[in-house]
């Protein structure tokens, strides 16, 4: 891979901008080791659910020992078994493994529920050798008592936490549903973060309109929410200078990586279309990125990042209202 | 110093087992499996034996397949050995003659258990081993678990050292089950006795082409015999070997054995002579008979064969003047019992002036206390000594029995714990647990011992645990607690749980009721027990500890901090610490959340406990006794006091003589297990019988009815809820009610699950929601008793081949047993509404003989008309064979009643005869009920007529009336021990029905892997995944062009279900239907169980198929039932442990056999859709039978 890719993320060197976001494509040894062959930046690693980790050995106990003890023929149904591979430790093993074979950077992800369960597992993935974490942080704030203020107040105590708590650099996935969001990202990065990805994409529930049960989905993304987090990276780009920014959601293409390389991205995720494509789709995005930049003559990613932001483009008001006016037009057109 | 450690007697045997052998072949069978299951995991774990390989363990298809495999190994110079029982050992027989034979050297390990006779027992007693005493095997019986560990090696030492190959035996339970400390051999004790001479000289034997012989010839009548007394020159060494080992083991441990061993008082005038664990009470009792100034004295045998007649004579002492000998045994017929007859004439060969009696005891486990110990000495001091008696039970009949002081008792010499609790809920896991603790981290001596009941769903366990100073040798149950736990409170209500505490001892109960409230809570009976005992109470709302940390239900790690505290076994601190390092071991790889959860519980536990001051007894709740009037005799005078757990106070004269007994019986029991019961909404039921048909219980039902009946329960019938029936299959205006039977539901909330009728405004609710069964219990009583007062459907009137229509008939199939959501009742029980007045049933063992046959009550039931399913359970192996024995008979008798009837016809009437000889089909419900009005008219005409024929036309007149076979039994049976019979029968064309309840494992003994085990799936020897495919059972019936055969799902397809049992019963042929039950062994989520059932057939895991031969020419009998595969395969099983488990024991291994898993899946289809369009034809020339 060409120097000419070259980003900084975190305070970590990067040998591209394109960075492998949280999927099972990041959840298996083998296909870690496809991506950093077709040259990815860096990869983030599935997210460590605290619930998963709590829960998983827990209903793993119940359902084993279901049954034991019931009658004098069988003291139990299931074999005595060593559980290596469970929950924590699996994740754990993964960011080991994937740490001491990767030779670009591992960044884990972390979701927890607890105050207590955030810093923890931050200390236990950073101890797994993990070079940043990435703090998946999303509950529905369906809580009406809770006031907006409440809901950020309760996100900005966890980041300044598990950043107090962790010698490693820490991003922080942002939900775009913030009424304020220039606001607080500035609150983010003031409480430690050292970066901001925007944004996260949640499962969101559908309805199942035969047995009107409330199922959970994800579907890949589409190129169009590309759209969303361009916006704000471009945004926040001048107001956040040195805060590394992370764009996510929609890259299919070179040029979409080229757009939020320009927008202000120090580094561009991408997932769907990685699992719609396969870990080797990582150095055709590279390709095409390269062409893009020889055709507009640009020689480093650094030269070009934030170059269209809105600090830096012809238009800033662009990225406000009148952005939106002009796609109106455009389609009456 | 050796090693300490607390196992059970299986785990005490095994330890050596495994490290001296090359080769384990196993099968499972209770109470055996826990030895060949630890050497499977022990091998699949790496460990090694004493020569540094990893056995080689193999499950085989049945114990006559270990035991060939055994012989095989053995007969090519391997050291090898299997673990076996009852059953088991029976169907070794053959080999274990084969190898005594050919002086191979081989030790086989017996848990003792008694054999099927009247009746199954998985439990303890001598039938097994006895029946094999004639095989040339040496017999040594341990008699506690230090002696299963110790004579284990001496088994394997000597049978190299002798070439006789041992039974090394020890009882079923009492010692195979029981948890006690012992002192561990290390590998230099057993490669100490192993000699290495001995096992080279054993290798050098073993066949090889470098060295060829020939070993297994055909004899003739010159040299057979010869050769035969060939081999006692090594039968008479035995006994000095066994010595000599046993001296050389108590150089190295100290603990010195003798071929019979004598304890007592040196001048005894009275001995009994026993073998197995009841040598512990005897010597209890013999100790305090002989502190009383008492002559007695106990002589143990240890080993059997070959007979130790000198050694045995030299351990009487000169002063014996009279023997008792005791049995674990009964031989029919026999002038006495083998032991007792080996003593007698051992005696009388040496011309000593002793008298020898015997008895016979505790069979099938029956308790073996010093009580019973002292009254064998106490009439041995009669002048007339009863010759032959039995002790430990009431002989009213041929009085037999002798009676019992029941004041004597001999001191304790431990503390003495009793732990009441439901299966469910951890109790014998953490009295385990309690044992170890003090076993491995004090100097006292513990022992557990673990009772349960038969129920697989809502069982009592009561957990019986002794500590002290010496070692233990009480040998039977706790009768004087110093200390009783109650787990559950409800369990105050149901059973005598004070009656164990000796006065003044403490008691611990979880009560989920403030501390203040706990005594007014109690039961009067409760209250007034603790008052007159002087009990110490104290009390500890358990489950809300163990839900504040996140544990659930799991209330164990509450409990028995608690228990440590009160026992005061060891200084608080340090019991705490114990128990958590305790829960550390057991569940560190169990994942760490689940170890701090527990470590959190037992922090919170003591805070939690209180005292319980006593009051005054004014309780106005009762226990629960009595079972309602209208039960019939034998309920309330047997079945009840088995109910309440006193069925050892029954005499012989109230069990039936040879095995039979009524059915219907449990719905007697109303055992009242859930804690939420569905509750019906007529407003919102669609009638579709979903909820009904998977009831695993039985437990909701539903009937269409005329208004009028309705009128004529009068005021009763107001309580009911009813709604117009849908539809047009009913007459107009007719009603129906869905109702749950509130004391017989287990809650499993299987109906709710799969109800599709929901609420237009409000989904969560559905036609039938789970509420509360403490505010709804009451309300669905009077309902449920006005549902059953209202008319059974006329059987015609309903179209059995839907759903719903099948769901308007009668279960006779109740309220089993089995475990709450099982997966295997609901074909049953749609089995007996589809035929269930003319079925009879060929059962194999396994779960459903025991959810449907074990005592005290049984879930095949009868109609109002006293008809029902005809039951009976032959054994394991040979299911398929019953049930063709009886249709054979079947067949026979109606060939013979049609023609003594056509023989009869001028004294009857021809016309009735002609009616009758015309038969109606199985199916056709008019007919049926007009065959059984004509075969009533016959029995009248035939009162009427004198004669041989009349008789006997009379004794067959049930044999116009159609009757459907039905064999049944799970995979185990099927897809192994039984599948060579299994084939035969679907080999011979005759009409019987199979059904293969296929829960993919050994559900029964505790799911260990069979044929049908799927790939990838984690079971009991098969620890780390099941590496093959599984076997297609239903592909090998379809070779034989005439079976019909289908697979199907309940849960995937109710109404293809239903079709095909029809259709099975119907084809006039061999039918195999297999269908796919749901099982705790799989690890899915049990209130789910049926519509997860839909994902094992979208995935193609579970194909729905019918192949329905034809003698049509051109016809395609196969026909795929389900659709192509919707989803993958990995959906479907990320969804169940047993599939779950492999990936976090062995991720690679997971996921390749997830791949090969998916393409079996991918390939099957392929070949299924191939099938649909294979043209076969069964060819039958017209007029010809097939036979």
């Amino acid at each position: 891979m060409t120097d000419r890719l070259h980003t900084r993320y975190l305070g970590l060197d990067l040998c591209s901008p394109l960075v492998a976001s949280p999927s099972p494509l990041t959840g298996s040894l083998d296909s870690l080791l496809r991506l950093e062959d077709s040259g990815i930046g860096a990869v983030v690693l599935p997210s460590l659910f605290e619930e998963e980790a709590e829960g998983e050995p827990l209903l793993l106990l119940d359902r084993m020992e279901a049954g034991a003890g019931v009658v004098g023929e069988a003291a139990e149904y299931f074999p005595d078994v060593d559980l290596d591979h469970l929950g924590l430790d699996r994740h754990l093993l993964l960011v080991q493994e994937a740490s001491a074979r990767l030779s670009v950077p591992v960044i884990a992800s972390l979701n927890g529920t607890s105050a207590g369960g955030w810093v923890r597992y931050a200390r236990e993935l950073v101890g797994a050798g993990a070079r940043a974490l990435e703090l998946n942080m999303y509950d529905v704030a369906a809580d009406p008592k809770r006031s907006s203020a409440d809901v950020e107040a309760a996100y900005l105590t966890l980041v300044r936490d598990v950043c107090d708590s962790v010698d490693v650099p820490v991003a922080v996935k942002l939900s775009p549903f913030v009424t304020s969001l220039a606001n607080f990202a500035a609150q983010v990065v003031a409480a430690g973060a050292a970066g901001l990805v925007l944004f996260n994409r949640f499962y969101q529930p559908d309805l199942d309109v035969a047995t009107l049960d409330v199922t959970a989905r994800l579907e890949l993304s589409h190129p169009s929410e590309l759209r969303l987090p361009l916006r704000w990276i471009g945004i926040l780009r001048p107001q956040l200078a040195a805060t590394s920014l992370a764009l996510t959601s929609g890259v299919a293409t070179g040029t979409d990586v080229a757009k939020g390389l320009l927008a202000g991205a120090d580094v561009v995720m991408s997932t769907s279309e990685l699992l719609r494509s396969g870990p080797e789709r990582v150095r055709a995005l590279s390709d095409e990125l390269l062409v893009w930049m020889n055709e507009g003559e640009y020689t480093t990613v650094d030269q070009l990042r934030g170059s269209v932001s809105q600090g830096a483009a012809a238009d800033p008001t662009a990225y406000e209202r009148a952005q939106y006016q002009r796609v109106l037009a455009s389609w009456r057109g | 110093m050796p090693q300490s450690r607390c196992v059970d007697g299986n785990e005490a045997a095994a330890l050596v087992a495994h490290r001296l052998s090359d080769v384990c072949a196993i099968y499972p069978i209770t109470p055996a499996s826990p030895m060949g299951e630890l050497a499977d995991a022990w091998s699949a774990a790496g460990r090694p034996n004493l020569w540094g390989a990893v056995p080689r363990v193999v499950e085989m298809q049945s114990e006559a397949g270990a035991a060939g495999t055994l012989h095989g190994a053995l007969t090519k110079g391997a050291l090898a050995t299997t673990f076996t029982a009852s059953q088991g050992l029976l169907l070794m027989l053959p080999n274990l003659y084969k190898i005594a034979g050919e002086l191979t050297p081989a030790v086989v390990h017996v848990a003792a258990r008694a054999l099927a006779t009247h009746a199954l027992s998985i439990f303890g007693d001598h039938s097994d081993v006895m029946a094999a005493r004639g095989t040339g095997w040496a017999m040594l019986c341990a008699s506690d678990v230090q002696e299963c560990h110790d004579f284990s090696l001496l088994a394997h030492a000597v049978t190299l050292r002798t070439r006789v190959p041992f039974l090394h035996f020890f009882d079923g339970f009492r010692t195979s089950h029981e948890v006690a400390r012992i002192d561990l051999l290390d590998d230099e004790d057993l490669r100490a006795l192993v000699r290495d001479e001995d096992v080279l000289a054993h290798r050098a034997r073993g066949l090889t082409p470098e060295r060829p012989v020939l070993r297994g010839t055909a004899q003739n009548p010159d040299v057979f015999f010869q050769a035969r007394e060939a081999s006692n020159p090594f039968y008479d060494a035995v006994p000095d070997a066994v010595q000599e080992a046993m001296d050389e083991l108590a150089g190295r441990t100290g603990r010195a054995y003798h071929l019979v061993d004598y304890h007592g008082a040196p001048d005894a005038e009275r001995v009994v002579v026993v073998m197995g664990s009841a040598a512990g009470a005897l010597a209890e009792a013999v100790d305090s008979l002989a502190a009383a100034g008492e002559r007695v004295g106990v002589v143990t045998v240890r080993l059997y064969r070959p007979f130790p007649t000198q050694a045995l004579l030299a351990a009487l002492p000169p002063t014996v003047r009279r023997v008792a000998v005791l049995d674990r045994v009964k031989e029919p017929g026999a002038p006495a019992e083998p032991l007792h007859l080996d003593v007698a004439l051992a005696v009388m060969s040496s011309g000593r002036p002793i008298t020898v009696t015997g008895g016979r005891y505790g069979l099938g486990s029956k308790e073996f206390t010093p009580r019973d110990a002292a009254a064998v000495f106490s009439d041995l001091a009669r002048e007339d000594a009863t010759p032959r008696f039995t002790v430990g039970i009431v002989d009213d009949v041929t009085g037999l029995s002798l009676p019992r002081d029941p004041d004597f008792a001999v001191p304790a010499t431990s503390t003495q714990a009793v732990f009441f609790g439901l299966g469910s809920d951890g109790t014998v896991g953490a009295t385990k647990s309690s044992v170890k603790i003090i076993g491995e981290s004090t100097e006292l001596h513990a022992q557990g011992y673990f009772v349960y009941d038969s129920k697989k769903s809502g069982s009592v366990t009561v957990s019986h645990l002794r500590f002290g100073p010496t070692p233990i040798r009480s040998t039977y149950l706790i009768d004087q607690a110093d200390f009783v736990a109650c787990h559950q409170f409800s369990l105050l209500e149901r059973m005598a749980v004070l009656d164990v505490a000796r006065p003044g001892a403490t008691v611990l109960l979880n009560a989920p009721f403030p501390a203040d409230e706990v005594w007014d809570r109690l039961p009067r009976e409760v209250q007034q027990i603790a008052v007159d005992k002087g009990l110490h109470l104290f009390t500890v709302d358990a489950r809300a500890v163990a839900r504040e940390v996140g544990l659930g239900s799991r209330i164990n790690t509450v409990m028995q901090p608690c228990f440590f505290a009160l026992s005061g076994v060891l200084p608080a601190g340090d019991a705490i610490d114990l128990v958590k390092a305790a829960v550390s071991k057991t569940y560190g790889r169990r994942g760490r959340s689940v170890v701090e959860r527990n470590h959190a519980a037992i922090d919170r536990a003591l805070d939690a406990m209180h005292e319980v001051a006593l009051g005054t007894v004014t309780s106005t709740s009762s226990m629960r006794h009595e079972l309602p009037t209208a039960a019939p005799d034998f309920v309330r005078d047997v079945t009840a006091l088995m109910l309440a757990g006193k069925g050892d106070l029954l005499p012989v004269s109230a069990l039936p003589v040879d095995g039979t007994f009524p059915t219907a019986t449990a719905r007697w029991e109303k055992r009242g297990l859930a804690d939420e019961i569905p509750v019906w909404d007529p407003s919102l039921c669609i009638d579709c019988g979903k909820c009904a048909i998977v009831c695993p219980h039985a437990a909701i039902r539903m009937k269409a009815y005329p208004p009028e009946a309705l009128a004529a329960l009068g005021e009763s019938g107001e309580v009911l809820l009813s709604k117009p029936v849908v539809g047009r299959d009913l007459p107009t205006g007719s009603l129906l009610t869905v109702q749950v039977a509130p004391d017989d539901c287990t809650g499993c909330g299987i109906c709710v699950d799969i109800c599709p009728a929901r609420s237009k405004t409000v989904a969560k609710h559905k036609a039938i929601d789970l509420m509360p069964a403490a505010e709804h219990r009451e309300i669905e009583r009077p309902r449920y008793e006005a549902f059953l007062a209202l008319p059974e459907i006329d059987r015609s009137a309903v179209r059995h081949e839907t759903v719903k229509g099948s769901q308007l008939l009668q279960p006779l199939f109740e309220f089993s047993g089995a475990c709450s959501g099982c997966g295997e009742t609901p074909y049953l029980k749609l089995l007996t509404q589809l035929f269930g007045d003319r079925m009879i049933v060929a059962n194999a063992t396994g779960c459903s003989s025991i959810y449907g046959g074990n005592l005290p009550t049984t879930p095949w039931s009868a109609n109002a008309a006293g008809r029902g399913p005809a039951w009976s359970n032959s054994l394991f192996e040979d299911n398929a064979e019953f049930g063709l024995g009886m249709r054979l008979a079947a067949d026979a008798q109606r060939a013979e009643a049609r023609s003594l009837a056509a023989a009869l016809a001028p004294a009857v009437g021809s016309e009735l005869v002609e009616a009758l000889l015309a038969e109606p089909d199985l199916q056709d419900e008019v007919g049926v009920a007009r065959q059984r009005e004509l075969v009533a008219d016959l029995r009248a005409s035939l009162a009427g007529v004198v004669g041989p024929e009349a008789d006997r036309l009379a004794s067959l007149a049930d044999a116009f009336i159609p009757s459907s076979v039905w064999i049944v039994g799970g995979d185990g049976w099927a897809y192994d021990i039984g599948f060579g019979g299994l084939d035969h029968v679907l080999s011979c064309g005759e009409n019987v029905n199979v059904l293969v309840l296929d829960t993919e494992v050994y559900s029964n003994t505790g799911g260990q892997a069979s044929k049908s085990t799927p790939r990838g799936a984690t079971a009991k020897f098969a620890s780390d995944g099941k590496g093959t495919r599984k076997k297609d059972l239903g592909l090998l019936a379809q070779a034989y062009g005439d079976v019909y055969v289908a697979q199907i799902a309940l849960g995937a397809n109710e109404t293809q279900t239903v079709r095909s049992l029809l259709e099975a019963a119907a084809h006039d042929g061999p039918s195999l239907v297999i269908a796919y039950s749901t099982c705790i062994a799989h690890g899915i989520e049990m209130s789910t169980s049926m519509s997860h059932q839909k994902k094992a057939v979208a995935s193609g895991y579970w194909p729905l198929y019918r192949y329905h031969p034809s003698p049509e020419a051109g016809t395609h009998p196969f026909s795929l039932d389900s659709k192509a595969p919707s989803i993958p395969l990995s959906e479907f099983r990320d969804s169940e442990t047993r599939f779950a488990v492999l990936a976090r024991t062995d991720p690679e291994r997971a996921a390749a056999l997830d791949r090969l898993a998916q393409a079996d899946v991918d390939e099957r289809w392929h070949y299924y859709e191939q099938l649909g369009g294979v043209e076969r034809t069964v060819p039958a020339a017209e007029g010809e039978q097939e036979r």
